[in-house]
């Protein structure tokens, strides 16, 4: 598999606490790939890495084949718009291209002033008097410019509302088939990720509790209800994500490439949305499940 | 052009049901052989949805045989779908709709109209098999 990231024992310390601890994962190159996750899992200073904007304090990351922004070269293939999309209030957008211009060697100037013209934005106008929508227009247009091979966005659309984040997302998909790059993008807007992501990594706590090809997950994953079960009776092929009794009905929540046979079942599909919320609350549980009757440090 | 409609939370996978929405288009006589399907770019601007999922629906479709990619031209319609007798499908379509109207004021959700549905299909295209 051809990879854009490749991450090992990765962490970020600041002070005495760990913002990303023992991080190991794979980001398929050619993707748009959802990153998801809880507050503090770890995914936005897992971008920052990414970026090189921050250095690891312990573990390896490697971006595109190199280290994160150690040469000029690296730091062009990579474009990365932060939480928020920050542009610098007192500089015309204008004076926003100029600068992509120079400190991009592959800025694509045309390609900046047609994306520009076509959100109706004046060159002229400061981008402190932007709205959120186009300031994160803005921010998306510098870091496409660059014709980067990776995009990493941290939370584009989280602050904007539903049109100004339909629009931002209709120009990253088709920046994406215009452009060859990958792009990696954290959310914590499930259906956002579900229209635009074709593979999903779910981290917690640093870890990466499932990742695959969004189309794949959901088509492996089941909604069961059916007639009370031990879980020792279920098929051993069946990986249960969740599980729950009532009165006589199991209900499960189970990962299988095998077609459920058993009458029994009542057979649901999962949407992606149960599924990341399925793995999320799964983290501890797994855990505790294992060690019976121990605290488990968090 | 046909213009692709996404149902979220259905369930089903979006390249499924972009091909689902040719297959219909064409079995109802919508597309016909030369017509062209909107390129992935066009399908991308109009639902935000990713590019990769387009073309993975149009090489599914390319496989059955249906559509033909031209580079640089656009994927193009190659074959129909046997359809059946336009006129019957419309009388059924018509009956169809008054029936669904009955059972919505009734009070049956969708849902249970799905399981209505299925359980029907399967009673009926059983029928003599067995």
């Amino acid at each position: 598999m051809n990879t854009v990231i490749e991450a090992g024992g990765l962490g970020k310390r600041y002070g005495r606490r760990w913002a990303l601890a023992d991080c190991t994962l794979t980001v398929p190159a050619g993707r748009v790939v959802g990153l998801v996750g809880p507050n503090g899992a770890g995914k936005t200073t897992l971008l920052q890495l990414a970026a090189g904007l921050l250095a690891p304090d312990s573990g390896t990351i490697s971006v595109l084949g190199g280290r994160p922004a150690s040469t000029p070269a690296q730091i062009a293939r990579v474009g990365f718009v932060a939480q928020d999309a920050p542009v610098y209030a007192g500089l015309s957008i204008a004076g926003h291209l100029r600068m992509g211009g120079w400190l991009s060697p592959g800025w694509d100037s045309e390609l900046a002033a047609r994306r520009i013209s076509r959100l109706g934005l004046d060159l002229r106008q400061r981008a402190g008097s932007l709205s959120g929508g186009q300031r994160a227009q803005l921010a998306l247009t510098l870091a496409t410019a660059k014709r980067p091979d990776l995009l990493l966005l941290d939370e584009p659309v989280a602050s904007l509302d539903p049109l100004a984040r339909r629009e931002f997302l209709q120009d990253l998909m088709e920046t994406v088939a215009e452009q060859q790059v990958s792009v990696v993008l954290s959310s914590h807007l499930i259906s956002d990720i579900e229209r635009v992501c074709d593979y999903l990594i779910v981290l917690v706590a640093s870890r990466v509790r499932v990742a695959g090809e969004t189309e794949e997950l959901v088509a492996t994953h089941h909604r069961l209800s059916g007639p009370r079960r031990e879980p020792h009776s279920l098929p051993a092929s069946w990986d249960v994500i969740e599980e729950s009794q009532a009165g006589k009905q199991s209900m499960l929540l189970v990962r299988t490439q095998d077609p459920i046979l058993d009458p029994a079942w009542t057979v649901r599909p999962v949407s992606l949305e149960d599924l990341v919320l399925a793995y999320m609350s799964r983290a501890g549980d797994a855990t505790r499940a294992r060690r019976p009757g121990l605290e488990v440090a968090s | 052009m046909l213009e692709f409609q996404l149902d979220t939370g259905s369930g089903v996978a979006t390249y499924l049901q972009l091909v689902q929405q040719v297959h219909d288009a064409l079995r109802l006589g919508l597309l016909e052989p030369g017509d062209r399907l909107p390129t992935a770019q066009q399908v991308v601007a109009r639902l935000a949805i990713n590019p990769n999922t387009v073309l993975k629906a149009y090489r599914d479709l390319e496989r059955e045989g249906l559509v033909r990619g031209r580079p640089g031209q656009g994927t193009f319609v190659i074959r129909s779908l046997p359809g059946t007798d336009p006129a019957a499908q419309r009388r059924f379509l018509a009956a169809m709709t008054d029936l669904l109207r009955s059972a919505r004021l009734a009070g049956l959700g969708p849902d249970d109209i799905e399981s209505i549905y299925r359980t029907a299909v399967r009673n009926c295209f059983t029928e003599g098999v067995a």
